[in-house]
């Protein structure tokens, strides 16, 4: 092992928790490097538009967001590098970080890795994402222009997408399986006076249906128990995020739904591992907030950093 | 230093399907978020494996024919050509080093 793999601090995940933990630590003379598998600025940089962000009066891109929060902290030298952590070992004076791309050694880490959009978990969905089912619709969305789509979901993901989706495609079902939306209220606003949005309400996805790329989905009202099927060149799914924990299994502590437990300082129970942002327990999961939590987490840092000497 | 070009519907038979080597095409748009890092990490692979095959970048926004013949539905998506036909199809944003093992697996 070389030592320009030692640092005093690895950041796991580069949405605007790491990022911003990434600028404190920095900025407190920490060396840091921040560790991101998919794409700088997580799953803002899927949204085309991000409003309640402050400081952008206008909206801002969440994926020029990013960027602008990743040269922030590379400014003051934040390190990046693009790979996929599969495991992280706590030791005493020093953490282990493995990574796909080799293996660094922390003096503490601070676990920023988000979560991913969920998927409905039926046959199919993982043959045929990229061939019409999505998870992006500002990504995939140019490509069924004029086109019928569907989007699966009621909170404020799938409501966004909708609408991004409405001035694509000529037709958009949203399919929520509950009769009202969790989304915000201008969104939810927006979107009923959409007249190429059509609600289909108190129904779940039960079946994808195609063989080389999607064709129709299988619906079920879960009132009625009516089954129909929705012939749509495009679904994207929207149902929610799920942590990506799996490697801290044991490690830290974790709630039932996967999340990391940790304290208003964003310590977990494991010494020199912090945790911040939507992968936090009881997080808001907004990206103001989770900046929010990665100063604070990088705060607490650099005073352990500082303690162990 | 190897460096990805930009393919069009029009150069496409003659740049990739008519080319002496294998060539890894990246499906890419400019308003697509995860095709930015991918696009990155083509560049890095280029520089790497440019003398064993080509990499080529096909903007699907302006040339529609290609990316529907190949059923383009989602970006990114890689597609390598060998002699014309496309032997390998990697839809989403990866890391590097699974990049690496499938064209070192292709190229043997």
């Amino acid at each position: 092992m070389t030592m320009d793999k030692a640092y005093d601090v690895v950041i796991i995940g580069g949405g605007p928790a790491g990022l911003t933990a990434g600028l404190y630590a920095t900025r407190a003379g920490l060396k840091t490097l921040l560790i991101e598998k998919g794409v700088i600025g997580g799953q803002i940089a899927n949204a085309e538009l991000v409003e309640n962000y402050p400081g952008f009066p206008d909206g801002i891109s969440g994926f020029e967001l990013g960027q602008l929060m990743h040269q922030q902290a590379m400014r003051y030298g934040l390190e990046t590098i693009g790979a996929e952590v599969v495991a992280l070992e706590p030791g005493g004076k020093t953490r282990l970080v493995r990574t796909s791309d080799g293996e660094y050694v922390a003096r503490a880490v601070i676990i920023a890795g988000g979560s991913e959009l969920s998927k409905l978990g039926i046959p199919r969905e993982e043959r045929l994402t990229g061939k019409g089912v999505s998870y992006c619709a500002t990504c995939d969305g140019p490509l069924f222009k004029d086109k019928t789509v569907a989007v699966v979901g009621g909170g404020d993901a799938a409501i966004t997408e909708a609408l991004v989706l409405a001035k694509l495609c000529s037709k958009i079902f949203v399919i929520h399986r509950r009769n009202q939306l969790r989304a915000s209220r201008i969104l939810q606003e927006r979107a009923f006076a959409e007249p190429r949005i059509e609600f289909i309400w108190d129904t779940v996805v039960d079946e994808i249906i195609g063989d080389e790329r999607l064709e129709a989905l299988k619906t079920r009202n879960v009132k009625t128990g009516e089954v129909s099927t929705l012939n749509v060149s495009a679904v994207f799914i929207y149902i929610g995020f799920s942590p990506n924990t799996g490697y801290l299994k044991g490690l830290v502590p974790l709630d039932s739904a996967g999340l990391v437990i940790t304290n208003e300082r964003m310590e977990t129970t494991t010494p020199g591992i912090f945790a911040c942002g939507d992968i936090r327990h009881n997080s808001a999961k907004q990206a103001i907030t989770a900046a929010g939590d990665g100063a604070t987490a990088a705060m607490a840092t650099e005073r352990f950093v500082r303690e162990q000497g | 230093m190897a460096k990805p070009f930009d393919v069009s519907d029009d150069k496409f038979d003659e740049e990739v399907l008519r080319a002496n080597s294998p060539v890894l095409v990246d499906f890419w748009a400019p308003w697509c978020g995860p095709c930015q890092p991918m696009g990155a990490i083509v560049k890095e692979l280029a520089d790497e494996y440019g003398d064993r095959m080509k990499f080529a970048k096909l903007n699907v926004d302006g040339n529609p024919k290609i990316a529907s013949k190949y059923g383009i539905q989602g970006i990114p998506t890689l597609l390598v050509f060998k002699d014309g036909k496309p032997m390998r199809q990697i839809i989403g944003l990866r890391p590097k080093a699974e990049l690496k093992k499938e064209l070192d697996q292709l190229l043997g």
